[in-house]
């Protein structure tokens, strides 16, 4: 067994490696909910946008041979349903939550529908770039090797951050999402704001789906995202809303992600299940710690209904 | 900067057939701390607001420097060098104080250079009698501070004639006197107006130069302080008035010590004491009012003995026992509650009257055998009944109360509580927004209630609903007792006073 030549260190390393891999999708659905919620606005279809980014992406690059169109296709596909969103939610007597739920169900069921001939063709993978190289151990070559878009994730994370600070559209998009009166009293259009918010941040979540498909697991299936877009809405609660914390807190997921097969890679093999179910566990396990009904969430977006 | 004159001339505001004010004007001078002084529904908050361009006036016209100027929304107003303060605050929370007043400034650049801002700001802070913390998110700051940061923004907005409402309804003491010394130079020195809204005679003696005061939509009249002392001040708010009107109610010595509160201390919203220390007892066969301007503690003292608040400190006892507010203990104490807006503190919208009426009883028979199943008949029937009893107007006992009319809810809230012959009536501003008839059959209801022995405690921002019910007056003020009285021998001079802080 290839763990046993470093013992124990391979668990922490096998959690990098994980962390590294498993948190991409992670990182931009967080952080395409964080900037929906800076708005005002919350979109639970993301886990449909994921998965429908997921099959066009595949598709795409089925059809065309490069994964790269697939990641662009992806996004476009995510723009359109966060349009469709938020368009659904200015309607007036809508509300966002059930609209969010819809969404999410019909994004997976047209995902399936359109998908199902792509199941088992093989389409082109995006490919990583190796950083491990200046180790001669195999482990840490293999957990460096690093997709390109994770890397455009951490650098999103960080632009999202410095835009919602910097930026007049930032602090317009913020304002949108604390006080409606006051932004109202400025001139801005709170409903155009909410829209491009909501359709920038679907943009995100269906490139997370095209890593899915295109790079790790590599493959198109219906339970491809095993409702990872859910937990990254309960992530950026745990963020309090910054993009810089929604990044850690996909690393997190992603090394709790990792556990049960690095466990597995040095021969715990009991409770193995027990372990795959650290990130929900997890999720539950933040939600408690950090919601209570006495006291409001700091850092909460003002007019964010569901946390009202 | 230079502080403008404004003069308001024949304002007249109508909502329905409610006049909220009545051919009103008022001069305020250049440089002046005008107070607006009044109870509540006065009109002061109208007048202001249509002088905001919040509200159309009906009829009325504005001299700004002795110019006509047309005022048609707050934009307008701001143009015009017009700011408002509000009690509430309206900087965002999350944002820090620079980021809050660069906003609100609405020319912003693509990518704002807060080095400059910051600078520029800092700058604009040395020529300020006070300062805010510049980079802490305004949620971190305190009440006192927070309402500083929303005075100095209309500053830095370059508004120089500031409308306060209520501006330090929210702090505490100290707090409001650093605030109203410091604008109180700004006007001395000429380069602001203010206009503040208020209820405290205190903060008119020491700051004010010139009152105005309103009751019921009518001026009353505008005179300088030094001409006008509390006495004269209170009669000019309150009026003079019958003090008692009486609706047949026995003569009966009063009871046993129903309610009792010993050192009760409850805290509002956002944490701060808003009942302190308060003592009160309430004898079978009385009804005590409690007067004053909202705000002053009254809906979280109502809210802790309806139990929707928890208490910090001190005890309620019913009958001498200790008493949290529980179902059973209101079943087994016979304790009956209107809130205020029964609507949303004592009904389910969308449930009907019905049901509604059974909230206190639907687990007891008739209207359930064993407190698991629930009968609809008795339910409907004992409906019926007390819909006949209390003239509520609905369509029926299966109309969803949410339809009828404030009164009529008012009504059949009142119809639940009373049916049940409890020993403690809770009522809160029973009569808020209701016509005359209907007003005086519930004030009738409530002596009734009294007339049978029930001890009756009454809040009212009404001063005249108080005075006409109550066995004995107490007047709250920043959460405290400010003055307890026989209603018998009261004087409303001294009531008046009272609600005000002296």
């Amino acid at each position: 067994m290839d763990g046993s030549d470093i013992g124990l260190w391979g668990v922490p390393l096998a959690m990098l490696a994980g962390a590294i891999r498993v948190s991409t999708p992670f990182i931009f659905v967080s952080l395409g909910e964080c900037l929906t919620e800076r708005s005002g606005r919350i979109n639970l279809g993301l886990e449909g946008t994921l998965m429908m980014g997921a099959m066009s992406a595949y598709g795409t690059a089925l059809l065309s041979g490069s994964p790269w169109l697939g990641v662009l296709v992806a996004a476009f596909v995510g723009l359109l349903l966060g349009a469709l969103h938020a368009g659904l939610c200015q309607l007036p007597k809508v509300n966002d939550i059930a609209t969010g739920i819809g969404l999410m169900l019909f994004g997976t069921g047209l995902a399936f529908f359109l998908g199902k001939p792509y199941i088992q063709p093989k389409a082109p993978n995006l490919g990583a770039l190796d950083l491990g190289g200046w180790s001669s151990i195999p482990q840490v070559q293999q957990a460096l090797q690093v997709n390109p878009l994770f890397i455009v994730g951490i650098l999103l994370a960080f632009a999202l951050a410095w835009a919602l600070k910097n930026t007049r559209w930032g602090l317009i998009v913020r304002l949108a999402g604390e006080s409606v009166d006051a932004a109202l009293a400025i001139g801005a259009s709170v409903g155009r704001v909410r829209l491009l918010a909501t359709a920038v941040g679907g943009a995100f979540a269906g490139i997370g789906g095209a890593f899915l498909s295109l790079y790790y697991p590599g493959s198109w299936n219906e339970g491809l995202s095993s409702g990872q877009g859910l937990m990254a809405v309960a992530l950026v609660i745990f963020a309090r809303w910054d993009p810089i914390r929604c990044l850690w807190a996909s690393l997190l997921f992603g090394a709790a992600g990792a556990i049960s097969p690095a466990l597995q890679s040095v021969g715990v093999t009991q409770g193995y299940y027990l372990f795959s179910a650290a990130p929900y566990v997890l999720t539950l396990a933040l939600m408690i710690a950090t919601c209570s009904p006495a006291r409001s969430l700091r850092g909460a977006p003002g007019e964010l209904g569901a946390v009202k | 900067m230079t502080a403008p004159s404004l003069e308001l001339i024949g304002f007249t505001k109508r909502f329905g057939a409610m006049a909220a004010l009545d051919d009103v004007s008022v001069k305020i001078e250049a440089g002046a701390f005008h107070a607006l002084l009044g109870e509540n529904g006065a009109g002061k908050s109208t007048l202001v607001k249509c002088a905001m361009g919040y509200y159309a006036a009906d009829q009325g016209q504005i001299l700004l420097n002795g110019r006509e100027v047309e005022i048609a929304h707050p934009r307008q107003a701001h143009e015009l060098g017009l700011g408002m303060v509000y009690q509430h605050f309206t900087l965002v929370p999350n944002m820090t104080v620079l980021e809050n007043f660069v906003l609100s400034r609405g020319d912003l650049p693509a990518v704002i250079d807060w080095t400059a801002e910051r600078r520029a700001l800092n700058a604009f802070f040395e020529t300020t009698p006070f300062t805010v913390p510049v980079d802490v998110p305004v949620a971190d700051l305190a009440a006192g501070q927070k309402q500083k940061g929303e005075i100095l923004r209309q500053l830095y907005l370059k508004r120089n004639l500031l409308i306060l409402d209520e501006p330090t309804s929210v702090l505490t003491p100290d707090e409001a006197d650093e605030v109203l010394t410091t604008l109180k130079k700004l006007t001395t020195s000429g380069q602001i107006t203010i206009v503040t809204i208020t209820h405290k005679f205190r903060e008119v003696n020491t700051y004010c130069d010139a009152v105005t005061v309103l009751r019921r939509g009518q001026l009353i009249g505008t005179k300088p302080t030094s001409e006008l002392d509390n006495d004269r001040m209170a009669e000019m708010m309150v009026g003079r008035r019958e003090t008692r009107t009486v609706v047949e109610r026995e003569t009966r010595p009063p009871g046993k010590a129903v309610l009792k509160l010993e050192g009760l201390s409850v805290a509002d919203n956002v944490g701060q004491l808003a009942v302190e220390e308060l003592a009160l007892e309430i004898r079978a066969g009385e009804i005590v009012g409690i007067a004053g301007v909202s705000g002053n503690g009254q809906r979280e003292l109502v809210e802790t003995l309806a139990g929707q608040r928890d208490l910090e400190a001190g005890r309620m006892l019913v009958h001498g026992e200790v008493y949290t507010a529980t179902r059973p203990e209101m079943v087994r104490h016979k304790i009956a509650c209107l809130p205020e807006e029964p609507l949303r503190n004592a009904c389910v919208a969308d449930m009907s009257v019905a049901e509604n009426i059974a909230l206190r009883s639907f687990d007891q028979p008739p209207s359930s055998p064993d407190g698991i199943r629930l009968r609809r008949s008795p339910m409907r029937e004992t409906a019926r009944k007390l819909i006949e009893a209390y003239k509520v107007k609905t369509p029926g006992p299966d109309a969803a109360i949410r339809g009828l009319s404030g009164g009529n809810v008012q009504r059949a809230v009142l119809a639940r509580e009373l049916s049940s012959e409890g020993d403690l009536l809770i009522v809160a501003n029973p009569c808020f927004g209701l016509d005359f008839a209907a007003v005086a059959e519930i004030r009738a209801r409530i002596v009734q209630a009294r007339n049978r022995g029930a001890a009756v405690l009454l809040v009212s921002e009404d001063l005249d609903e108080i005075l006409q019910l109550s066995d004995r007056i107490v007047v709250m003020f920043d959460g405290k007792l400010a003055l307890q009285t026989d209603a018998a021998t009261a004087e409303v001079g001294a009531i008046g006073r009272a609600m005000a802080g002296h």
